[in-house]
This record gives C-alpha cells, sequence and structure tokens, in this order.
C-alpha cells in the first residue's frame, strides 16, 4: 500500500492553477438552511414567551407492568433553549462560521431542538399528558407501509424507471390482500396475493415505460388512475355486493418477541408487532445489501446512472431494468396489503389516501437511498401520527398545518435549500441502443 | 506473417442505414504492437466502423478476424471476450461508482460483490502500466485525463489485445494528450494493437506507425507517418483544400469591443476565464485560437451573456454590458454563433422561418404587441433563403430536416439580417461541408467589410490563417500572446501548449524559419481517389 | 415531451397523413379500452360469471349473457351520454371544467412542463370562486365576474408558486406540483373548519352555498355559462400558443430551452408565465365546480371533494388532445360524456360509475403506446419508411 502512487493533484505541475469557489448550489442551500433555522429560532422565542404551564409527557400507559415516571418539563425553558439552539445553528449557518466537520452534526441538533421545541409547546399547559408510548406506536404503524412502498420506488428508480405509480401498487395490492385474505382466511396467502399484485402493476409500468417508450410520469399517472378506476369498480361490482365472503380477511396479529418485549416503553413498540413491520425492517437491510453489495445491485445502479456505458460492458439494460423494477413491486404489495390486513382488514375505496405520494416523497428526501429513504419514511410516520395527537391534546396549532409537512418538506428538499437532491442520472429517460 | 501473429482484420464491411451507405466494403487490420490511425473527417462513417468492430452494430456485408479466424460479434460482450477494447470518446464510465466499481461492472465475479479484489486489481493494472490512479476515488471527481485513464484501464481490466480509441485527444488539454501518447506508445511496446481514431493531422503524423483514410464511408487511402499534412488533408477531404478567402486587408476602424480583466467561472465553479482583455476594432476579425477547452467557449458565452463574468468589464460601442444577459447584449448589437448550434443555435422542431426571427420575434416588424405577423415572418424567411442559398423544399420544413451545413446557414442568415456591431461567432463551420464552409467564410468577411467586429472563436488552425486579421491565442483561460495571423504554424502550435511568442520563436526558430508555413494544405500532388 | 409528435415535417401531403394516422390510433385505442372494459365487466360480473362456470355444457348462455350486460351498459353510457339534449347538456356541464383543467396542463406541456398539480390549481380556484360567492353580496353580473376573477387569482397563484420554484432554484416541477396538490387539500381541510367558511349552524366542513349571482347562468340543464368560457379559453390558449410572442417564447422554451436563452428570451421567466397561465386555466376548472350548476340546478357548495379529481382527468385529456387546443375541447368533451353517460349508466344499467374512469385511463394508457395499438391492430402500421441515421 505504501508504495502506491497516488493520483497526480488537479494539474499542479501547471504554471497556471485554476482556483475554486464555493459552489454556488452549496452556498445557496447553507444560506437557506440558515434562513429557515433562523426564522424557526424566532419563531420559538416568540412561543417560549407566551407559552405557560408544564409540558408533560407520560412514558407508560397504566396497564404497562413497569410503570415509568411522567416527565414534566417547564414549557417556558425549554421552548426558549430549543428556540435558542436552533437560532444559534441558524445564524452560524449564515454567517458561514460553522466548522466544516460539524455542520451535519449540528444541522442534527437543530432538527431535534425544533422537535422538542415544538412538541413542548404543544403539550404545554393540557390536560393529559403527551402520550409519548401511543406516537411511538402509531408512528410505527404508520411508517410501515410508507418503507415498504419507498424501497419499491428505491428499486425502481435506481435503475432509471421513475415510479409515481406508487399509490396505484398500494391500492391494487390492499384489494387484492383483502379479498385473497377473505377467501383462505390465510395472512400469508393475502401477502403473497398482496406482493403478486404488487408485481402485476410493476409488470404494467415496466411494459409500458420500457417497451412502448411511453413517458414514464405519465404512465405513473396513468396507472394511478387505472388502478383507481378498477379497484373501485370491482369494489362496486364484486365485493361490496359479497363483503362477507370477500371483504373479510383476517387481521394480522402481534408477534412477540420474548425478552425484548418485556422492556418498557421501547420493548412493545419495537417487539411486539405485526409480522409487516418485521418484514419491513428486514427488508431495509435486504434492499440494502443488494444494492450495494451485490454484482446485481451494482449493475441495476449503473443502469440507472448510464445505461450506454453498461450496455458496452455486457449487461442487458432492458432486463436488469425489468427485474429492478419488479422486485420493486414486491416490496410496494407488501406495503399496500399493510392497509387492509394490517389494520381494519377491510378494504374500502381510496383506502390509501395519498401515502403512495407520501412514500416517493420519502424516497426523493432520501435520496433513492434505501437506509434513508427508510427514515425519512419513519419520519413522516412521525410527524402524520403527531398530527393526531395535536388532534387530541387541542393545541392551537392546526393538525392539517402538520400532515401538510411531508409534502412542505419535500419541496423544499428538491429545490435544494437544504442541500443536493440528485436523481440517479438516467431516471426516467428511456434506453434505446 | 504467420496466422496466429496476424492480428485483427476487418474484410469488405458494409454498413448500411436505411438508403445511406456508412461503411462501404471497408478493409482495415491492425497488427499486435503497432499503432493504426483511422483518420477522416466527421461523419466518414469511422464511428460506425468501430461499432461494427465492437458489436453495436450488425454489418450488412463483410467479416471481422482475428488471428485468420471469423468472427461474429452480437454484442460488446463478445467482442471484448475477443480481445477487442474500447477507449469511448464519450467516456462509459459511471460518474457515482469508484474507479474500482466501474472496472468491476460486467466482470463482477461472484454474486457478492468481492471490493478488496477489485481494489488490488485497479492496483496491478495501474502500476503495470504506469497509469497511476486511486481506486476508491469516484469517477465524478476526478479531472478528465484521469477518467480516460480508468477508461483505458477498464478496456485493459478485460485482456484486451486491441484498443480502439475513439477521438480520444478531443478532451483533453494538451499536457493531458502528451501523457496519453505516452500511454499508448507504452500500450503498443507491450504488443497491444491499436486503432486511433482521429480527424486531428497533427497527432497522427506524432504517433502512427500506418495510417488509413476514410472518406464518405470509403477507404480512400494510405499513408506513412512521414506522409505531410498537406497530403493528408487533401486525401482526408477528397481534393485539395484551400480555406483561403479572397479578402482585402482590414481597414480596422474605432475600436467596438473593449474587453478588460474578464475572469468567467464555469458551472462547478473552476475559473477558466482568468484575467482576459482585449480590443476588436470595427472591420477587423480576431480569431481566438486555442486547443478546445481552454476557456474559448466560456469566454464566447460570457460574451453574449449566458454566464455572467465574476469580475472585468466588457464594452460594446462604450456601452457595458458586462452582466447583460443574452438579451441585452443582443439589443445592444452583438451577433452570435454558439459553438454547439443543436444546442444553441436554434430549435429543431420549429420551422425554418421561426428560427430565422428566433431573437426578433417579439420586435417589430414581425410583432405587433402581442401578436405575431406571420407574413413579414415568412416573408422575412423567403428573403434571406436565397440571400442564403439555404436549401430546403420551403421556409415552413422544419429545421431538423436539414443538412448540417444548411442549419449553420440558416443560423448566420439569422445573425447577419440586422445591423450589428459585434459578430462572435464559434467554430462556426464545425461539421460543415466544404461548400459551405467557404459560403460562410466569405460571408463572415462580408460583414467585417461593413464594418462590424468581430470575434472568430476556433480550434482549426486553418480557418484561424483563412480568416484572422489578428490571433489571439488562449491557453488555460489566458491570453498567451496577440499575434499576425502570418506567424508559423509551429510558433502558433507551441503558444497553444502555453509558450509565450518570444520563447515559442526562439524554440522554433531553426527548424521554422518564418514564412516556411507555406506548407498550409495547398499543393495537388499525389492525389489518391480510388 | 408528449406531445411532440415524431414526424419529419417534410411536405403538407406528409403531415396529413401522419395526422390521419394518429386519429387511427386515438380511435382504435378507444376501441381497444372498450374491450378490455368489456372484459373486466364480465370478469367481475357474479351472474355473468356463473354462466361461465357450465361455459362448454351451454357456451350460448354465457355468451348471451356477457353480451347483454356489455351491451347494456354501453348503450346505458351512450345513451346517458348523448341521447337526449339534457344528456348533452349534462356533457358539457361535466366537460368544461375537464376542458379547463386540460388547457392548463397542456399549455404546460408546450413549454416542456408537466403540471401534475392542476388538482392543486383547481382547489383554489374553486376556494376563491366559492368564497366570493358566499362572503361577497354583490349585484348580479358583478358578482360572478368577481367570483370567476378571484378563482383564476387563486389558481395562478398557485401555479406561480411553481413556476417560481422552477425557475429560481430548478425544483423539479413534477415532484413539486405533486406535494402542492396534498397541501392544497389540506389548506381546503383547515379552512372548511375556520369560522370564514363554516356554514351557520353547521360544525362539518362544509360552507355556504353561494349567493345566485354568482353562479353560472344556465341555458339548458347542466349547460351554463362556464362551458362557453371553457371553448373561449381554448381559443385565447390557440391564440396565445400560435399567434402570440408570448406563446412562440413558451414553445421555443419547452423545445429547446438553450437556444431560446441563448437567442434572448429568459426562460425563467417563460417558466413562470407558462405555470401562471397554466394556474388560471385550472382555477378556472375549480371555478367552473364551485359556481357551475349541477343537476339539481345549483352549484355544490365547497366542501372536500368538490373538484374530485379534476386534475388528475385533466393530464389525461390533455394526452389525448395531444397538448392542442381543439383536441383538448374534444377530449374534454369525450371524458365529460364518460362521466355524465357513466351516472346514467350506473342507473339503468347497474354497473358501476367508476368504470368510466377505467376505460378513460385505458384510453390514454393506449394512446400514449401507439407502437402496443399497432401491434394489436396491424392495419394501422405505417407504410414502411428508410430510415435514414445512425452515422455518428
Amino acid at each position: 500500500m505504501s508504495d502506491t502512487q497516488t493520483v497526480r493533484p488537479v494539474e499542479a505541475d501547471q504554471a497556471v492553477q485554476l482556483s475554486y469557489l464555493e459552489a454556488p448550489a452549496a452556498r445557496r442551500a447553507r444560506l437557506s438552511t440558515g434562513a429557515l433555522l433562523t426564522i424557526l429560532g424566532v419563531g420559538f422565542l416568540i412561543l417560549g414567551v407566551q407559552v405557560r404551564g408544564e409540558a408533560r409527557f407520560a412514558l407508560s400507559t397504566p396497564f404497562d407492568p413497569v410503570q415509568l415516571p411522567t416527565i414534566a418539563l417547564p414549557s417556558t425553558v425549554t421552548v426558549l433553549l430549543c428556540a435558542v439552539i436552533t437560532l444559534a445553528v441558524g445564524v452560524g449557518y449564515l454567517t458561514g462560521r460553522v466548522p466544516r466537520g460539524a455542520t451535519s452534526g449540528l444541522g442534527a441538533l437543530a432538527a431535534v431542538a425544533v422537535f422538542l421545541g415544538f412538541v413542548s409547546w404543544a403539550a404545554a399547559g393540557a390536560a393529559y399528558p403527551f402520550p409519548v408510548g401511543n406516537q411511538l406506536a402509531g408512528t410505527i404503524a404508520l411508517a410501515t407501509p410508507l418503507v415498504l412502498g419507498a424501497l419499491g420506488g428505491v428499486l425502481c428508480e435506481n435503475s432509471g424507471v421513475v415510479n409515481v405509480a406508487i399509490e396505484g401498487q398500494f391500492l391494487v395490492a390492499a384489494l387484492t390482500a383483502a379479498t385473497v385474505g377473505s377467501v383462505t382466511g390465510s395472512i400469508t396467502a393475502a401477502l403473497i396475493g398482496a406482493a403478486a399484485a404488487g408485481v402485476a402493476m410493476a409488470a404494467l409500468l415496466a411494459l409500458f415505460s420500457l417497451r412502448y417508450l411511453v413517458d414514464q410520469v405519465v404512465l405513473g399517472v396513468v396507472l394511478n388512475l387505472l388502478a383507481t378506476g378498477v379497484t373501485g369498480f370491482l369494489f362496486d361490482q364484486l365485493i361490496q355486493p359479497n363483503s362477507g365472503t370477500l371483504n373479510n380477511a383476517p387481521n394480522m396479529q402481534s408477534i412477540r418477541i420474548p425478552v425484548l418485549a418485556d422492556i418498557p416503553l421501547l420493548g412493545s413498540v419495537l417487539f411486539d408487532q405485526k409480522i409487516l413491520v418485521y418484514i419491513a425492517v428486514a427488508s431495509v437491510i435486504a434492499v440494502t445489501f443488494l444494492l450495494y453489495r451485490t454484482r446485481w445491485g451494482l449493475r441495476v445502479r449503473a443502469v440507472g446512472e448510464h445505461p450506454h456505458a453498461a450496455d458496452t460492458v455486457g449487461i442487458s439494460v432492458l432486463a436488469v431494468r425489468w427485474q429492478a423494477v419488479l422486485l420493486g413491486g414486491v416490496f410496494a404489495g407488501l406495503g399496500g396489503a399493510f392497509f387492509t390486513i394490517g389494520s381494519t382488514g377491510g378494504f374500502i375505496k381510496d383506502i390509501t389516501v395519498g401515502n403512495g405520494f407520501i412514500a416517493l416523497a420519502a424516497l426523493i428526501m432520501g435520496r433513492w437511498h434505501p437506509v434513508r429513504a427508510a427514515l425519512m419514511a419513519v419520519f413522516f410516520g412521525f410527524i402524520t401520527q403527531l398530527a393526531s395527537q395535536m388532534q387530541t391534546l387541542q393545541t392551537p396549532m392546526p393538525s392539517q398545518f402538520l400532515l401538510m409537512l411531508p409534502y412542505l418538506a419535500t419541496i423544499i428538499a428538491v429545490a435544494g435549500l437544504i442541500g443536493r437532491v440528485r436523481a440517479p442520472a438516467a431516471d426516467g429517460v428511456p434506453y434505446v441502443k | 506473417m504467420s496466422e496466429q501473429q496476424s492480428g485483427l482484420e476487418l474484410r469488405g464491411i458494409t454498413k448500411r442505414f436505411g438508403t445511406f451507405v456508412a461503411n462501404d466494403h471497408v478493409d482495415l487490420d491492425v497488427r499486435p504492437g503497432e499503432i493504426h490511425c483511422l483518420l477522416g473527417e466527421n461523419g466518414a462513417g469511422k464511428s460506425t466502423l468501430m461499432n461494427v468492430l465492437y458489436g453495436i452494430y450488425q454489418p450488412d456485408g463483410g467479416e471481422i478476424l482475428i488471428d485468420g479466424h471469423p468472427q461474429h460479434f452480437a454484442n460488446p460482450k463478445q467482442a471484448m471476450a475477443a480481445g477487442i477494447g474500447m477507449v469511448h470518446q464519450h467516456f462509459m464510465l459511471v460518474d457515482v461508482f469508484t474507479v474500482a466499481e466501474n472496472l468491476m461492472l460486467g466482470r463482477e465475479g461472484g454474486f457478492v460483490l468481492d471490493r478488496a479484489r477489485a481494489t488490488a486489481k485497479v492496483r496491478e493494472l495501474s502500476e503495470r502500466y504506469g497509469m497511476p490512479v486511486e481506486p476508491d476515488a469516484l469517477v465524478e471527481d476526478l479531472p478528465v485525463g484521469v477518467q480516460q485513464r480508468v477508461e483505458i484501464l477498464k478496456a485493459l481490466a478485460n485482456d484486451a489485445r486491441f484498443l480502439v480509441f475513439d477521438e480520444p485527444t478531443a478532451v483533453l488539454t494538451p499536457q493531458e494528450i502528451d501523457d496519453l501518447i505516452a500511454v499508448m506508445r507504452s500500450l503498443r511496446a507491450e504488443g497491444k494493437g491499436i486503432v486511433f481514431i482521429t480527424h486531428k493531422l497533427r497527432e497522427v503524423r506524432a504517433i502512427a506507425d500506418r495510417i488509413t483514410v476514410m472518406r464518405r464511408g470509403r477507404i480512400v487511402g494510405h499513408a506513412e507517418p512521414g506522409t505531410s499534412e498537406a497530403e493528408l488533408a487533401e486525401l482526408m477531404v477528397g481534393r485539395a483544400v484551400d480555406l483561403r478567402v479572397d479578402k482585402e486587408p482590414a481597414r480596422p476602424g474605432e475600436v467596438r469591443l473593449r474587453v478588460r480583466d474578464l475572469r468567467v467561472a464555469n458551472s462547478a465553479g473552476g475559473v477558466v476565464v482568468d484575467g482576459v482583455g482585449f480590443d476588436v476594432r470595427g472591420g477587423e476579425i480576431l480569431c481566438i485560437a486555442g486547443v478546445q477547452g481552454n476557456g474559448q467557449s466560456e469566454l464566447a458565452d460570457a460574451l453574449i451573456g449566458n454566464i455572467t463574468p465574476l469580475s472585468g468589464t466588457v464594452e460594446l460601442d462604450g456601452v457595458d454590458i458586462t452582466r447583460a444577459g443574452p438579451a441585452r447584449s443582443i439589443a445592444a448589437g452583438m451577433g452570435f454563433v454558439p459553438e454547439d448550434r443543436e444546442d444553441d443555435g436554434f430549435v429543431a422542431s420549429f420551422s425554418i422561418a421561426e428560427n430565422l426571427v428566433l431573437n426578433r420575434f417579439d420586435q417589430p416588424p414581425f410583432a405587433r404587441g402581442l401578436a405575431l405577423d406571420l407574413g413579414a415572418i415568412a416573408d422575412n424567411a423567403e428573403r434571406l433563403r436565397q440571400e442564403f442559398d439555404i436549401r430546403s423544399q420551403g421556409v415552413s420544413d422544419t429545421l431538423a430536416s436539414l443538412s448540417g451545413g444548411n442549419k449553420q446557414k440558416v443560423v448566420l442568415a439569422r445573425e447577419l439580417s440586422r445591423e450589428l456591431s459585434l459578430l462572435v461567432a464559434s467554430q462556426p463551420t464545425r461539421g460543415v461541408d466544404v461548400g459551405a464552409i467557404e459560403f460562410l467564410h466569405k460571408r463572415i468577411v462580408d460583414e467585417r467589410d461593413k464594418g462590424t467586429a468581430v470575434v472568430l472563436v476556433s480550434t482549426e488552425l486553418d480557418e484561424v490563417e483563412a480568416l484572422a486579421d489578428r490571433v489571439a491565442v488562449m491557453y488555460r483561460g489566458r491570453v498567451v500572446g496577440t499575434v499576425d495571423p502570418r506567424t508559423p504554424r509551429d510558433v502558433l502550435g507551441l503558444m497553444m501548449a502555453g509558450v509565450p511568442y518570444e520563447e515559442a520563436v526562439a524554440a522554433a526558430g531553426p527548424s521554422a524559419p518564418p514564412g516556411s508555413t507555406a506548407d498550409s494544405p495547398t499543393t495537388t500532388s499525389g492525389r489518391r481517389t480510388p | 415531451m408528449t406531445d411532440r409528435a415524431a414526424v419529419p415535417a417534410t411536405g403538407r401531403g406528409l403531415r396529413w397523413r401522419a395526422r390521419g394516422r394518429t386519429l387511427a390510433v386515438t380511435a382504435a385505442s378507444m376501441l381497444l379500452a372498450l374491450l378490455v372494459g368489456a372484459l373486466l365487466m364480465i370478469v367481475s360480473d357474479p351472474e355473468v360469471a356463473d354462466k361461465f362456470r357450465y361455459f362448454f355444457g351451454r357456451p350460448g348462455d354465457a355468451l348471451s349473457a356477457s353480451w347483454a350486460k356489455v351491451s347494456t351498459t354501453y348503450w346505458a353510457l351512450l345513451v346517458g351520454a348523448v341521447g337526449s339534449p339534457t344528456a348533452l347538456a349534462g356533457t358539457a356541464g361535466q366537460a368544461a371544467p375537464l376542458i379547463c383543467a386540460g388547457l392548463g396542463v397542456g399549455l404546460a406541456f408546450r413549454a416542456g412542463l408537466f403540471n401534475i398539480g392542476a388538482q392543486g390549481q383547481a382547489i383554489w380556484g374553486a376556494i376563491f370562486a366559492a368564497w366570493v360567492g358566499f362572503a361577497l353580496h354583490l349585484p348580479p353580473v358583478v358578482h360572478v365576474v368577481v367570483a370567476v376573477l378571484a378563482g383564476l387569482v387563486g389558481g395562478g397563484l398557485w401555479g406561480w408558486i411553481v413556476g417560481f420554484l422552477k425557475a429560481k432554484t430548478g425544483a423539479n416541477e413534477v415532484i413539486v406540483t405533486i406535494m402542492m396538490n396534498y397541501i392544497a387539500s389540506q389548506s381546503l381541510a383547515w379552512l372548511l373548519l375556520t369560522p370564514a367558511f363554516l356554514r351557520p349552524g353547521r360544525i362539518d366542513p362544509i360552507a355556504p352555498p353561494i349567493d345566485a349571482t354568482a353562479m353560472f347562468a344556465s341555458l339548458y340543464g347542466q349547460f351554463h355559462v362556464g362551458f362557453l368560457l371553457a371553448v373561449a379559453a381554448a381559443a385565447g390558449v390557440w391564440w396565445l400558443l400560435d399567434r402570440s410572442t408570448v406563446g412562440f417564447a413558451i414553445r421555443a422554451v419547452g423545445a429547446n430551452p438553450h437556444a431560446a436563452a441563448t437567442a434572448g428570451m429568459s426562460v425563467g421567466r417563460t417558466t413562470m408565465i407558462t405555470m401562471t397561465v397554466a394556474g388560471l386555466l385550472a382555477g378556472l376548472a375549480g371555478v367552473q365546480y364551485a359556481l357551475g350548476p349541477g343537476a339539481d340546478g345549483v352549484p355544490t357548495p365547497l366542501s372536500l371533494g368538490l373538484v374530485g379529481t379534476v386534475g388528475f382527468d385533466a393530464i389525461t385529456v390533455a394526452l389525448l388532445g395531444r397538448s392542442r387546443p381543439l383536441g383538448i375541447v374534444f377530449a374534454g368533451l369525450l371524458f365529460g360524456g364518460l362521466h355524465s353517460g357513466g351516472l346514467a349508466m350506473q342507473t339503468f344499467a347497474g354497473t358501476p360509475l367508476t368504470l368510466s374512469q377505467v376505460l378513460q385511463a385505458l384510453i390514454v394508457l393506449f394512446v400514449a403506446a401507439p407502437d402496443l395499438v399497432r401491434t394489436v391492430l396491424p392495419f394501422l402500421r405505417a407504410p414502411k419508411q428508410a430510415v435514414v441515421g445512425g452515422a455518428a
């Protein structure tokens, strides 16, 4: 190793050196992040001055075997403290005084401060303490389909096929899971059916985009309409009149992992869950491994970035794309199953209410990386759950504003205000020799 | 020559696209340990031939033999397996992959990636062939010259015996070209057979063991490395090239364009024009000469206003247009012929008539208020079509239906159809047939004689010699010197490599006294047409 | 994007022949969609499916049951769409918002922008128009004019935001518009619970009915002034695109932004103008829902689902109409007919209205893949042409 020559620095031997500046995009991202944090900080300062009472957080429900104490924070102090932290980081970004290595760390700190500040403000003076356990359990439930849907999208888009039809895949899979579950009475069969339905939708996506070169965004929109239409039609014509036999699927039961599930607070949230939750976690690991550690994954990413290069080394671009899109369909299908057999068991029209698009948002916010996309999905699940908690706590903040957050965050991200979001280079570009 | 050593042979390769014959019974052979130059203009069929060889196209006739055995390549993978490697003009590298990942792709081994082995392989190859490369570096972070090294290593990793270099110097700096030539020599010494595709005569003479010239899909001749550039050029274009334009000596008037201390950064933040200043008078042509990629393109873009300069000033007829966008530059009287006309010069799906008013459609007489005057637009088009001899069925045809030369005529007609104070033309004759070149050159000189200041960016010395009244040579974002167009070619060549005028004259002096440039390819000897 | 016809335009004859082929493909797509729709009906109808169980015993039963099901359904659809003056008026009423929103999507297409945000723009158009309709009390003609203008402002603003983000930051408009649709519907959900929009005495999210003075006057049943407005908008868009300097810039930027910029056009400004006008048009679709009389003769009050899925339907309308104003009018009428005929189909043939949506999606899917249609129906294939190219 020691004698290995390194690359000669860029033309160091030349008389004239090219000088480099902070790239405009990076500068813009730094400034807008700083501005955003500063505005939030100032907002919290105002809220902090107005807020009264204690913010209480219940760590256990009365039924838990181990009772944890309810934490009470003085809301004024907490909110103001968070405001100061947010403001300091924001100003640091704006002035460019943040040390290079510390940018992401301080950014994360500011994010935590924003959340703690917000929740403390929201929970201050409420009649009931903020149920932390509920919040976590709800987050997991809401995030599970999002994680799976985003993974489906990750596979698809890394191979260069844009997938805005996750919503449609969810819908068809949800219906299939409900009917197969009703007919067979088996959760396993329902899951297999859902995965198959996801794959079938993916096959349509692949057929029309890869074989017939239909614009992939157009295609996604049309497939969503088709899925809404077909599921709605089948529901009206076939399933609702026979709901006893066709829309009466069993629900997934929680699977308790011994010992681990007894850990207070987190145990039951993480280790006493439905099978799909475990599948989702395993899928994140599996997809990450597939994409970044295997031959197949290398090829998927290659055809998504530079299909021509892959072609010249003998890789069949279309075959790899087909494989990736179809495999993505498996995950999207499993995600769709959660809406029926993962919750109430029955299908109703438009049961997925735009969750496919939140999964898409998670995928973009996660910059097309499985782990980051999954984390974003969890984050979006957290926000959605927080919104419904807010309603029960009757805070002054309308829950709709919180529900907008995933969409707003995605817009901020694609506008490059936080950092560079770059799709695979050939995403959405058909490959024609 | 023994059967095993006969190397790679293409025999009678024919390739048609519809009625167009891209390759017409082409024969070519490469022996191990030699560099065989395939010379020809853009569109002569060189790349088609290589795509046939690499299995991307299937030939309509002819055969490929390696060591006397016929081969059939249905795809690049089979060509690679037979020992053929390609160094593509547009690198076939995945930007977001590391060097090692790029080398692994397509030949990964087992299902699970073995990165350690790939890294070791890169190290081994890069040491063996003397091409230093960091295996774990991301390709997008590497300079172009190093990326090309990766592309070469990729071919070598496949144990290629025959390497095809497709226009490899187009994107390189002079320093990188020297490195590349050294690499090619060492590959030759290793016994590799090399096909070197280019249209640059100087490079051919520098490195070729044998030279084959293609024109219009056919082999039109062979030449030895000692062949003069004039003869090679003649073979390449089919007749003695006479780019000299009948032009009167310039009668420069007042200074119209004044550029001072201009600094321009490219999109990545690199300062590629660094302190450039010059004056252009009305009625003279200033040529910006230099090897592609030394800041000329960005300079032209900064003049029209597609890029805002970091600092410095640009004045046109005394008006400061440093920070003006294209709209204001055009209003100030600037005509602009962009380097990449397909991308920047016209809208291919628009009609000829619409393209001819692309920068004036919202002004009288073509618009009244918000409404377009289609009649005026059509009249204008018909008039310019005749004046500029644009060959088409009608002015409502789309521009996409025209040939390259006629497309460029549309661009030039549009720019010259209004009163100009400055014309900036980048590579105005690139990819244009010879007949159109003469016409375009004549129109540019005519514009000069009307008292317009002309800035002509060109990498072709022939064009520079034919048109320039003064020559500013650019190297790495700076003007090395401004000289007379009659300056000997080798002096210009040295200046294009960054050597100041006096040193260049001294270095070139013994072998090339001033005035020895009469070897510009105008001789008529050795006509070799099939 | 999709509207760039791959026609090497040399000579008028060729162009007309290409246009004829395009029409043939469109017609064939409809036929195929009806066929697939028929299959879906047959397999999902329990009674018909029952008869297929003894298909080999008595194939006649199954086939006649299938035929009966399919023919009554499609006949009801046809009659419901165009079978009577009332039906025609209903079709026009359904078509009006589709045409407006379709124009919004189509116009953006021509500038190379994919406006998936017609939904959100229509929602804001409806909110603004409805608010003026019930909160202000103005004289007859003035009221409806102000309401329409307000709706245009609402949609235009929502569109402008997209154009602004695209122009200033390069944000992908597809993703931005998708996300903004949901922000718009959440905003509507919130607004409907605020005192300004709550109907007195109600706590559910429904706004007060608009004043009669703000309503689009009915000419015959659901055929109202709004439809004329939609057709006028189409004519306006045609003029804008083909006869105005603004349209020249829009088309140039859409076809080649680099060349447009080098010729002195401002790509950013054109993007903003385009998205604003697209938003205006989609906003007008929202206005149609807010002010246009429904089947009961009065406009539906502002509520969560008022504009339905008009934004997504608009994409299908623009695609089928190939982003040309005249095409969009016809496509809007066709899908308007599917929607209004679908109601009759549901009532008289017992086939769910959702079949209309299936047919609509299928038609567009086939239209978008002409090669597929030509594979299924080989006689549509173009005469072989010499392919020139690839000489690089």
